[in-house]
């Protein structure tokens, strides 16, 4: 019993959140807010600036920051507070589709295997402890450096193929958790079918879980996306933080101490990483209810 | 109960199964992509100005090796049967050296770094996370939650960028790059080894950060978990002293999960571990990677990969192999 009264609670926190637990959950609002304020950033801005900046050589080599120029400039001669502000959606984006191909196969896949069992179970699970055991990276690089990557949505469907296990895993065990509940019996004495009590009884109840491993899939898709492009993997014509910081890097701005150059990628990223993180911890508290006595 | 030949013969079958499905990604993705893969590279390099003076005995050998020529499945079965013996043939970049050489020389660097690390940021990061859902800690230890987010949420390759700016230039306390020349023999070996740290030591920095915040927040869940437990109690009301507590109850228990997360985390430290090893040119098999891409030298490429998840796989299977030993509860019936 003790069981069912997290995801439960959790469902009528979502539709019904009173005050102290929103104000309580400093994660999930100062996560979101660093999230979305990027995005608005980067939405408002790149239409604010217009694209005449990304244009090689236009804005002068390797400038220091000035006031014309807030951002100085790189060394292909565009002006890095232009890029930057063009590369903030394309990187969101890739993790978006990353995340949303792990998460909805993981969901379809956890709920399936969890709740029907079966031989199918055993292959699935078998193909996810598989895919969790190998290093993303190497099955990528071979993928990447063959299939020639030069779309952000291609970038982010390859990175997808290693972001639906964890989901898969999880959804699994909270169905498992769930199947055995009075509710699920109740509704399968009422002669509802199993695949319709699969989706209308016991995937409303993971909704929290769901969100959650969807935040922290959209940060393992980012995170993956920019060390692929570190490699020198990846699309090169969109701009992307993962770019700008490979070129930063591959022209020696660190060591030519350039900080400007390598200093905007990084803090972007690094803001981003922070705001998705604090996200998908907030969203675990609500979910696990259990986390939030350490607080008090 | 502990380990039983079933649980056994499943993990074995499971890292066959790891392997074996990457051998074959690794055989299927540069005969899926159009062209001749072999072809295709040295036209590349050609392309880029590289003159590549053995391009037909390159080839030539390639095939004969590979068996290019052969049906797809024969190629097939010679292809694993040359992994067995860990042979992938000639580097392009640096012909005329086996690809198994080269990757040979770099692994222990990377190993060393590897396991130096998770180990050190596994001990730390678990007891530091322990020490932040402990009633009995300091205030300020309670503090250090919201660091160790940060910690774990930035990722090891933009703390190496941070660390290079912060330690090797602004304040140039360690160095940036590298090692110094490896091999120096004799009444030296001791300086190499201490050299080799003093170099190894921002790399090794920048992965330890990340993990300690990464276990001090999985711990901090666990032990979260583990605070409230009867048996606590108990220990408590016999008077035992309060570390004997902290360390026998409390963290012997809670510390469980995080070893089957250890296991599972493996593929993603080595992945974290590569890309640092690129920042800071350290000798290891990332930096190896990295110049093999830039190189086109698709041959190291299949070489590094598979190494590396054999390493990773092995180190895996290591752990779920003794994790009997630490939880003796589990009889790995069934999952």
């Amino acid at each position: 019993m003790a069981q069912i009264a997290a995801p439960l609670q959790t469902v009528s926190l979502r539709f019904r959140p009173s005050v102290s637990t929103r104000v309580r959950n400093w994660q999930l609002a100062t996560g979101l807010a660093l999230v979305l304020g990027l995005a608005l950033i980067g939405l408002l801005g790149s239409l604010a600036v217009g694209e005449s900046g990304l244009k090689l050589g236009t804005a002068g080599f390797v400038k220091a920051p000035t006031l014309e120029r807030p951002f100085g400039t790189d060394g292909s001669g565009r002006d890095i507070g232009v890029f930057l502000l063009h590369a903030v959606l394309p990187t969101m984006k890739i993790g978006l589709i990353a995340g949303g191909i792990g998460t909805a196969v993981g969901v379809v896949f956890g709920l399936l295997t969890g709740f029907l069992r079966g031989p199918i179970d055993s292959i699935v699970r078998t193909a996810a402890d598989v895919a969790l055991a190998i290093p993303a990276l190497a099955v990528l690089v071979v993928i990447s450096a063959y299939v020639h990557v030069q779309s952000v949505e291609l970038m982010a469907v390859v990175v997808a193929l290693f972001a639906w296990p964890f989901p898969t895993r999880s959804i699994r065990a909270q169905t498992l958790a769930l199947r055995e509940q009075g509710f699920v019996e109740i509704a399968r004495l009422s002669g509802k079918g199993e695949l319709l009590i699969a989706f209308t009884e016991i995937l409303p109840n993971l909704l929290p879980y769901i969100i959650a491993g969807f935040v922290a899939s959209v940060f393992g898709g980012i995170l993956a996306s920019v060390g692929l492009q570190l490699l020198g993997l990846g699309p090169r014509l969109v701009p992307t933080l993962g770019l700008m910081l490979e070129e930063a890097f591959q022209a020696g701005a660190i060591v030519r101490n350039l900080w400007w150059w390598w200093g905007a990628p990084t803090a972007t990223l690094i803001l981003l990483f922070i705001g998705l993180f604090l996200i998908s911890l907030g969203l675990d508290e609500v979910a696990n209810p259990r986390l939030r006595r350490a607080r008090r | 109960m502990g380990l039983t030949l079933g649980y056994v013969v499943r993990r074995l079958a499971l890292f066959v199964l790891i392997v074996w499905i990457t051998a074959t990604i690794n055989f299927l993705v540069p005969r899926l992509a159009p062209g001749d893969p072999m072809g295709a590279v040295l036209g590349r390099m050609e392309s880029q100005g590289q003159k590549i003076d053995n391009a037909g005995e390159i080839i030539a050998q390639y095939r004969r090796f590979f068996g290019l020529d052969e049906p797809l499945p024969v190629q097939y079965v010679k292809y694993l049967s040359a992994l067995t013996r860990l042979e992938f043939g000639y580097s392009l970049a640096a012909f005329p050296a086996k690809a198994t050489d080269i990757v040979a020389r770099a692994l222990p660097w990377t190993l060393g770094l590897l396991a130096t690390t998770t180990l050190l940021a596994f001990a730390l990061g678990s007891t530091l996370g322990a020490l932040l859902a402990w009633p009995r800690s300091p205030r300020f230890v309670r503090g250090l939650v919201p660091v160790a987010m940060v910690l774990a949420a930035i990722p090891p390759y933009l703390k190496a960028i941070l660390l290079l700016f912060l330690l090797a230039f602004t304040f140039p306390v360690f160095p940036a790059f590298g090692t110094s020349q490896i091999g120096k023999i004799g009444a030296e070996a001791f300086d190499n080894f201490l050299d080799a740290i003093y170099h190894s030591a921002l790399p090794a920095l920048a992965i330890l950060l990340s993990g300690i915040g990464a276990w001090a927040l999985g711990m901090r869940g666990m032990m979260i978990s583990t605070v409230g437990s009867d048996y606590l109690m108990l220990a408590e009301a016999k008077g035992l002293p309060p570390a004997r507590i902290f360390f026998r109850y409390g963290m012997r228990n809670a510390i469980l999960p995080q070893v089957t997360a250890l296991a599972i985390a493996l593929g993603h430290i080595v992945t974290g571990t590569a890309l640092v090893e690129i920042m800071f040119s350290y000798p290891g098999v990332g930096l190896l990677l990295y110049r093999s891409i830039t190189d086109n030298d698709f041959v190291m490429i299949q070489a590094i990969t598979f190494m590396l998840v054999l390493a990773v796989a092995t180190m895996a299977l290591l752990i779920d192999l003794l994790y009997p030993r630490l939880d003796p509860r589990i009889g790995y019936a069934r999952r």
